[in-house]
C-alpha cells in the first residue's frame, strides 16, 4: 500500500517558444485526477514530461514533486512513475511470466510466488506460459495493469488507456484499473479525452484548451 | 557514453580511404622511401604513357563505367514502369534480395560457362540451330571490346539498383501519382515514366554512382569476363602490382591514380548524360504526349527481367553442370556421365580458404554490427537527428577499391606492418560496414520508442532495457545485417588478395586464382561453394527467427 503524492508545481511546456500548456496540480494517495483536452493540446507532451521521455525540442519548466520530493531531473527509470499506454504494450517476445518478472524489483524474494498471486487476483491464473500474442484485449490490458503494479511505483499516469477497447470491455476494464490503482493508493493522473473517463475517474477535472 | 561510436565510425570510415587515397598517390610521383627513392620525379607517368595498349585499357574501362548504369537503370526504369502491381512484380520482389547475394566472381564464371563456344548455351542449340559440331572458333568470353564483362555487369547491377528503387518508392507514394495520370489520360507505362521517374531519380542516384564507380574499376570480374589483349586499366594495375620486380610498383601507382581519374570521368560523363535526360524530360513533358512509346516502354520493360533472370539461372545451371560433369563431348547439351570426383578433389584444398573466409567473414560482419549498434543507440539515447556525416558512409563505394587498398598498402609499408589475417579483416570491414548500417539504420530507428519508454517506467535501466527488450525486438534486422555483411566479405576479392599480400586464401580468392588454367569443372566447384555460403547465410537470418519466435505470434505482426 502506496500513499505518496504526486505534484505538479508551475508546470509549463512549449515548443518553439510556443506555450502548449501549464497546469498546477496536487494527487493525493489513491486519488484519479483527470485532465481533458483535445488532440493537440499536449496532453501526450505533459505525460512524457512527468515520465521523463519528453523530447530536447520541447523546453520546459517548473517541478514535479513525489512525496515533496523532486523527480524532474532523474531518468525515466529512476522516477518510480508507472505508466499506461492506449496499447497493453506487452512485450511480444516474452510470455506473461517473463513480461511481469521483467517488472519485478531485486527486492522481491519470491518472484514466481508474486506473479501466481497477481495473476489470480487478476483473474487469470493459468495464464503463465501463455504467449501475449493470443490474449484478448481485455485481458492483455489487465496483464499491463499487473505488470505496472509489479513494478511498485509510487505515481500512476494513465494515457487514454482505455479508448482503443470496444465500449462493452471498457467499463470492465476501467473498473478493474481504477479499481487496483485506488486499492494501491496509487495517485494518478488520467488523460482523455472521453467525459465517461472523467466521471468514472470521479476525481479533480482539469481542463486544458 | 556512446558519442564516440559515430565518430570513430565515421572516423573509421574516412580516414582510411581518404588517406590511402592520398598516399598511392606518393609513389605515382617517384616518392617511395621503402624502395630506395625519397626524390619526387614524373618518371611513373612517362613509363605509364609508354604501356602499348593504354589508351583501349582506358577507354574499355570507361565504356563499362558509363555504359552499366545507364543500361541497369534503363531496364530497372521500364521495368518498374510497366510492371508495378503485377503477378510478375511479385515474384521479382521475391527473388531480388537472393540475386543479390549471388557472389560477383560466382556469376561471372556462370556466365562465361554459359555463354562460351563451348558453353552450355551452344552445346543446347548445336548442332540442331547452329550447324556446329565442334566449338565455334569465336572470341566471346574476353572479347577485345569487353561486351561480355559489360553484359556479366548489367546482370550483376539491376537486381542492386532494382533493390535500391523498391525501397525507396514506398516515400513517392507511386500509386496515386500513376492514377492522376492516368486520369488525365496517360497511359500506365507513360504515366510512371512522365511521373514518377523524375522524382525517383535522386533517390538512387548515389547507387547509381557507387555503379559507375564499381564498373569502371572492377577487377574479379573483368579478370574472368574482360578482355585480356589488353585488360582493363584495373587488371593491368594489379599485375604490376603482383610483378616480382618492385620497381613496378610505381607504375601500379601511376595506374592506379590514373584509374581514379578515369572513373572521376565516367561520373562526369554521367552527369552530363543526367543534365541531357533532364532536358530531354522536360520537353518530353511539356508535349503532353500521352501514349506514344507506350508498347515499346512496356515491351522492354516486361521482358527485362525475366531475360535478367534467366541469365541468372542459365548461369547456376551452368555451374551445377560442369561441377558433376564427367566426359562431355561437344555438341552434347549434357554429359555422358555424371561425377562427383571434382569435389573429392577439390575437398583437400577448400579447407584452409574456407575456414579464413568464415573466420574474415563472421569478424568483419560482427565488428561491423557493434559499431552500427553502437552508433544508432547512441543516436537515439542523444535524441540527435541524423547525422549529416552519415553520407561518409558511402566513402568506401564512392572511391575504386583498387586505389585506397594501394594507399593503405603503401601505409603499412611505410610503417613497416606485415600483411596478416587482421590486415585483411579490417580491409573487409571497411565494406561490409556501409552495408550493414544500410541495412540495420531504418528498422532501428522505425522501433516503436514506446517499448524502451515502458521498460523505463517499469524500472529497467537503459542498458537492461538494451539487452532485455530492443535486441530480441531487433533480433530479425540483425540477423538479416549479418547476412548481408557476411555476403559482401565473402564475396570480396580485392581487399583479400592486396592487404594480405596473396598469403591470406579465401574461397573467393582461390577461386579467382583458378582462373588461369583450371579446368571448368574445378572453377564450378569453388564457384558453388562461394555462392552456397551467402545462400545459407540467408537462409539462418530467414529461419532462425521463425524458430525462436515460434510460440509469439506478437514478433510476426507488422509493428
Amino acid at each position: 500500500m502506496s500513499n505518496s503524492v504526486l505534484e505538479l508545481n508551475e508546470v509549463s511546456i512549449s515548443l518553439d517558444g510556443k506555450q502548449l500548456l501549464e497546469i498546477d496540480c496536487r494527487v493525493g494517495p489513491g486519488e484519479i485526477v483527470t485532465i481533458m483536452g483535445p488532440s493537440g493540446s499536449g496532453k501526450s507532451s505533459l505525460l512524457a514530461y512527468i515520465a521523463g521521455f519528453l523530447p530536447k525540442v520541447f523546453s520546459s519548466s517548473g517541478v514535479v514533486l513525489v512525496d515533496g520530493n523532486d523527480i524532474s531531473s532523474l531518468a525515466a527509470e529512476r522516477r518510480r512513475i508507472g505508466l499506461l499506454f492506449q496499447d497493453p504494450l506487452l512485450f511480444p517476445h516474452l510470455s506473461v511470466a517473463g513480461n511481469l518478472r521483467f517488472a519485478l524489483t531485486g527486492k522481491n524474494l519470491n518472484k514466481d510466488q508474486a506473479i501466481q498471486q497477481g495473476l489470480e487476483e487478476i483473474g487469470l491464473a493459468g495464464f503463465k506460459d501463455r504467449d501475449p500474442g493470443t490474449l484478448s484485449g481485455g485481458q492483455a490490458s489487465r496483464v499491463a495493469l499487473l505488470r505496472l503494479l509489479l513494478s511498485e511505483p509510487n505515481a500512476v499516469l494513465l494515457d487514454e488507456p482505455f479508448s482503443k477497447l470496444d465500449t462493452a470491455l471498457r467499463e470492465e476494464v476501467r473498473e478493474i484499473v481504477f479499481g487496483k490503482l485506488r486499492a494501491a493508493g496509487l495517485p494518478t493522473l488520467l488523460v482523455t479525452h472521453d467525459q465517461a473517463d472523467a466521471d468514472s475517474a470521479g476525481g479533480t477535472v482539469h481542463s486544458l484548451s | 557514453m556512446l558519442r564516440w561510436a559515430s565518430y570513430s565510425l565515421i572516423l573509421l570510415l574516412a580516414a582510411p580511404i581518404l588517406l590511402g587515397t592520398f598516399i598511392a598517390s606518393l609513389p605515382a610521383f617517384g616518392y617511395f622511401p621503402p624502395l630506395g627513392s625519397t626524390e619526387f620525379s614524373l618518371d611513373p607517368w612517362r613509363d605509364l604513357f609508354e604501356v602499348p595498349g593504354l589508351t583501349r585499357s582506358v577507354l574499355i574501362s570507361l565504356i563499362s563505367g558509363v555504359l552499366t548504369p545507364l543500361i541497369a537503370l534503363t531496364l530497372v526504369f521500364l521495368y518498374l514502369a510497366s510492371a508495378t502491381g503485377s503477378k510478375l512484380d511479385l515474384w521479382i520482389r521475391r527473388l531480388v534480395s537472393p540475386l543479390l547475394a549471388f557472389p560477383h566472381a560466382a556469376a561471372a564464371f556462370g556466365l562465361a560457362f554459359l555463354i562460351a563456344p563451348s558453353g552450355l548455351l551452344s552445346r543446347i542449340l548445336s548442332p540442331g540451330l547452329t550447324g556446329w559440331e565442334r566449338p565455334p572458333d569465336l572470341l566471346i568470353v574476353n572479347d577485345t571490346w569487353g561486351f561480355s564483362l559489360l553484359f556479366g555487369l548489367i546482370v550483376k547491377e539491376v537486381p542492386f539498383l532494382l533493390l535500391m528503387s523498391l525501397s525507396a518508392l514506398p516515400q513517392l507514394k507511386p500509386r496515386q501519382r500513376v492514377e492522376v495520370a492516368r486520369t488525365l489520360g496517360y497511359r500506365p507505362t507513360i504515366a510512371w515514366l512522365k511521373v514518377i521517374a523524375p522524382s525517383l531519380y535522386p533517390l538512387v542516384r548515389l547507387p547509381v554512382i557507387a555503379v559507375i564507380v564499381f564498373a569502371s574499376a572492377t577487377v574479379d570480374v573483368a579478370l574472368i569476363l574482360g578482355p585480356t589483349l589488353p585488360p582493363t586499366l584495373s587488371v593491368r594495375i594489379l599485375t604490376w602490382f603482383n610483378d616480382p620486380d618492385l620497381n613496378l610498383r610505381f607504375l601500379a601507382a601511376a595506374g592506379a591514380l590514373l584509374q581514379l581519374g578515369t572513373s572521376m570521368l565516367a561520373i562526369a560523363i554521367w552527369l552530363a548524360l543526367e543534365k541531357l535526360c533532364a532536358a530531354l524530360w522536360r520537353f518530353w513533358l511539356a508535349t503532353g504526349n500521352r501514349d506514344s512509346g507506350e508498347r515499346l516502354a512496356f515491351t522492354v520493360g516486361r521482358s527485362a527481367m525475366p531475360i535478367v533472370l534467366m541469365v541468372v539461372a542459365g548461369s547456376l545451371l551452368a555451374l551445377l553442370t560442369n561441377a558433376f560433369a564427367g566426359p562431355w563431348r561437344f555438341p552434347s547439351a549434357l554429359p555422358s556421365a555424371w561425377t562427383i570426383q571434382h569435389w573429392l578433389n577439390s575437398m583437400q584444398d577448400l579447407s584452409t580458404p574456407l575456414f579464413n573466409t568464415l573466420v574474415i567473414s563472421v569478424l568483419a560482419t560482427l565488428l561491423a554490427l557493434l559499431l552500427v549498434i553502437a552508433t544508432l543507440e547512441s543516436e537515439r539515447q542523444s535524441g540527435n537527428q541524423k547525422s549529416t556525416a552519415m553520407w561518409l558512409l558511402y566513402l568506401p563505394l564512392l572511391v575504386p577499391q583498387l586505389v585506397f587498398l594501394f594507399g593503405i598498402i603503401v601505409m603499412t609499408e611505410f610503417v613497416g606492418w606485415q600483411a596478416n589475417l587482421s590486415l585483411v579483416i579490417f580491409g573487409h570491414l571497411l565494406f561490409v560496414l556501409p552495408y550493414v548500417f544500410l541495412s540495420l539504420s531504418e528498422a532501428y530507428r522505425q522501433l516503436d520508442p514506446r517499448w524502451s519508454q515502458v521498460a523505463s517506467t517499469l524500472g529497467a535501466s537503459q542498458l537492461r532495457t538494451f539487452w532485455r527488450i530492443r535486441i530480441p525486438l531487433l533480433l530479425a534486422p540483425c540477423l538479416t545485417a549479418v547476412a548481408i555483411g557476411m555476403a559482401i566479405s565473402i564475396s570480396l576479392f580485392l581487399p583479400t588478395q592486396l592487404l594480405g599480400a596473396g598469403r591470406v586464401t579465401t574461397i573467393t580468392s582461390e577461386a579467382i586464382a583458378l582462373t588461369s588454367g583450371a579446368s571448368r569443372n574445378l572453377i564450378s566447384v569453388w564457384a558453388i561453394v562461394q555462392l552456397s555460403l551467402p545462400m545459407l547465410g540467408f537462409m539462418a537470418a530467414l529461419f532462425i527467427p521463425k524458430f525462436v519466435w515460434h510460440n509469439r505470434s506478437g514478433m510476426f505482426e507488422t509493428r
